[in-house]
């Protein structure tokens, strides 16, 4: 608790670069069709760069178990939101139904 | 026994002025602050619910035009939820009692706590401006795409003083999670916490998950209004829908930080008053876990409706019968707890029985809209509305005003008027009833919600909920009363009026600013009602 990591300012920008390079590779990603999978990619990506910021900007990777814990929990409650909505997306197609005017 | 004497120094007379308010601290003032501005909400608030239960006495629209009608019901949800309901029992009686249960001088953040109320207060002014400036007519669920592409009215306004009070309510959760984990009196582990402590740290980690979702959420229509995002717009490849998913990814939560601290309200008052330990306490204590875990998987019960697939519809009606079960859990182990204690009946308790009937009579209906088949004919019926104000006004206010009679001596130090204090909760529960349960019947022969006319075979039951309306206000407002009263002329409480176990009892009343002198070593057990306990600390 007391004992403050303190990062070196090259990890900083190891990682400011990393996002970077992300950044621009979600850019490109968005000139290629990937049909179903485009959000897929963006998603991934920026999951990606969000895990990086956490481990390291916001130093949860020196930071005790609890606070790690803490940090997996509330992931398991994001994955919930997307569970659970997904459940009705993922769905939508298995009814047959004619929409109105068709 | 002798006769109490009020204590020269304490919390109140340890500073005067105004600023010595403003600036406090102290977790015991921010309590009263919130109690003060809260209750002018609560008013506010009720003066809408007038406004709606007037028109509603007659069939015809003759009171208000309909836009002003919306205007009210929206106005009325919105204060009552996000200004009064989740901040009420948490930020008044945990704040207070939350540090003096655990043996605490306060909680762990003073100066964040004090900023959770300023934050508050800042969301309260955004929506007293959008009342001001013409009012807003969305509903207190900002439903898209009416949110985001029709109404003219304030939504911006509004939506951001609700995404500002959420900060707030982060902030308080924030502060209690910490608090419990590391301010308690050594020897005080877990499972001797008051159930009181256990319920608000269910509540507060729903506060700090879920309440990030909805203002992200606000965020996202607001943008769609002003920038045209399209996130909520199927022209452009959004759905609607998706703002349901995420509103009630939040909302179903939150009905849950309203009733969870009021339920760990009723634990308190039901073990003092029947002089037992709670029945079944680790389950209980469990149980609120339980309830906001499940709380965060069943949301969708309220868009059975509005188009998600019956495939999905299915597992979230099959999850929404599984919450009930904690919340029954509850039910039947203070049930088990009365049972062949002693029963008594002091202003507290009626509310506590008060609250009994009411809350199991929201739960069950709850379990009526949970399922598929009877929901389609339910939704968006009266049938709805007196579901959850069963539960929301029959369950957490009961709770809350129970609460607010049971501390209230330790709170100012002296007794209000027992007559009038019964007299009030009898009125509350009478009242509530005639008011709500019409409306189930209503509900269930086809009255839909958010109108302001309605067919004449509807009138009697109307005239019926309008009426009960007035002596429920009138229940409200005599607490007002006597309680301001009591504050100078009541008699002085003593410590332990009650002579209830907890350790927040141990403090003098009103306790001094850090509560205790020294920080309590002999940590009683949870609900230690021994006889040879009563017997050495005297309680009676
Ligand atoms: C036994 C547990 C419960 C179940 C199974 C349940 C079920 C439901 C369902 C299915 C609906 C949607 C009905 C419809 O719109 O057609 C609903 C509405 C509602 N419930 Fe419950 N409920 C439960 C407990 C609670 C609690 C504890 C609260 C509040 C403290 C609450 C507050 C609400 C509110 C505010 C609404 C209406 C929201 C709106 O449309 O404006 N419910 N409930
Ligand atoms: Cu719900």
């Amino acid at each position: 608790m007391s004992s403050v990591h303190v990062s070196p300012l090259s990890t900083y920008l190891t990682i400011f670069t990393a996002l970077m390079v992300l950044s621009a590779i979600t850019v490109g990603a968005a000139f290629v069709d990937l049909g179903s999978l485009n959000p897929v990619v963006a998603l991934a990506i920026a999951g990606l760069k969000a895990t990086l910021v956490i481990l390291y900007f916001m130093h949860v990777k020196y930071s005790s178990r609890l606070t790690k814990l803490t940090v997996v929990l509330s992931m398991f409650f994001v994955a919930i939101l997307f569970a659970e909505t997904l459940m009705d997306y993922a769905t939508r197609g298995w009814l047959n139904y004619v929409p109105m005017g068709q | 026994m002798e006769t109490p004497v009020y204590p020269a120094h304490n919390y109140l007379s340890n500073g005067h002025g105004l600023k010595s308010w403003l600036l406090t601290k102290d977790h015991k003032r921010i309590a009263i602050l919130y109690l003060i501005s809260i209750s002018a909400f609560f008013f506010l608030g009720g003066l809408f619910a007038v406004g709606i239960r007037l028109e509603l006495t007659t069939p015809q629209g003759d009171l208000f035009q309909p836009d002003t009608y919306n205007k009210f019901f929206t106005l009325h949800g919105v204060i009552m939820v996000f200004f009064f309901l989740i901040p009420s029992v948490p930020a008044v009686l945990g704040n207070f009692l939350i540090p003096p249960m655990i043996g605490a001088k306060d909680l762990a953040f003073p100066r964040i706590n004090l900023l959770s109320w300023y934050i508050y207060v800042i969301g309260g002014i955004f929506t007293l401006f959008a009342i001001v400036a013409g009012g807003v007519d969305t509903g207190w669920t900002f439903y898209t795409p009416y949110s985001s592409a029709s109404s003219s009215t304030n939504v911006a306004a509004t939506a951001l003083g609700v995404f500002i009070a959420g900060f707030s309510s982060i902030l308080t959760g924030l502060n209690f999670i910490v608090t419990i984990h590391r301010m308690r009196a050594p020897g005080l582990h877990w499972f001797k916490l008051p159930l009181f402590v256990w319920a608000h740290y269910a509540t507060s980690l729903i506060q700090v998950l879920g309440t990030p979702v909805v203002a992200i959420t606000i965020v996202m229509v607001f943008a769609e209004r002003a920038f045209g995002f399209g996130i909520f717009d199927p022209q452009r490849g959004g759905d609607p829908v998706l703002f349901q998913h995420l509103f009630w990814f939040y909302s179903h939560p939150a009905v849950y930080i309203m009733i969870l601290p009021a339920l760990g309200v009723i634990s308190e008052i039901v073990s003092t008053f029947s002089r037992k330990r709670i029945f079944g306490y680790s389950f209980v204590a469990f149980s609120s876990l339980a309830i906001a875990v499940f709380g965060f998987i069943v949301w969708a019960h309220h868009m059975f409706v509005a188009g998600i697939t019956v495939y999905a519809a299915m597992v979230f009606s099959f999850l929404s019968f599984s919450v009930a079960i904690p919340s029954a859990v509850k039910v039947f182990n203070w049930s088990a707890t009365l049972h062949r204690g002693s029963l008594s009946f002091e202003a507290p308790m009626l509310y506590v029985y008060g609250f009994f009937g009411l809350f199991l009579i929201g739960g069950l209906t709850g379990l009526f809209l949970a399922t598929l088949g009877t929901d389609i004919h339910l939704h968006d019926t009266y049938f709805v509305v007196a579901h959850f104000h069963y539960i929301m006004v029959g369950g957490a206010i009961m709770g809350y005003l129970g609460g607010i009679h049971f501390w209230w001596p330790k709170m100012i130090g002296r007794m209000y008027s027992e007559f009038w204090s019964r007299i009030s909760a009898i009125l509350v529960f009478v009242g509530f009833n005639l008011t709500f349960f019409p409306q189930f019947v209503l509900g269930y022969m086809g009255m839909p919600r958010r109108y302001h006319m309605y067919p004449d075979e509807f009138q009697v039951l109307n005239v019926l909920s309008s009426g009960g309306a007035a002596v429920l206000g009138l229940g409200y407002l005599l607490p007002v009363i006597y309680l301001v009263y009591s504050i100078k002329y009541g008699e002085v409480a003593g410590n332990n009026p009650w002579g209830a176990s907890g350790l927040e009892w141990r403090t003098q009343s009103p306790p001094l600013t850090e509560n205790f002198l020294e920080v309590p070593t002999d940590i009683p057990e949870a609900y230690e009602y021994t006889p040879k306990v009563i017997r050495e600390a005297k309680l009676v």
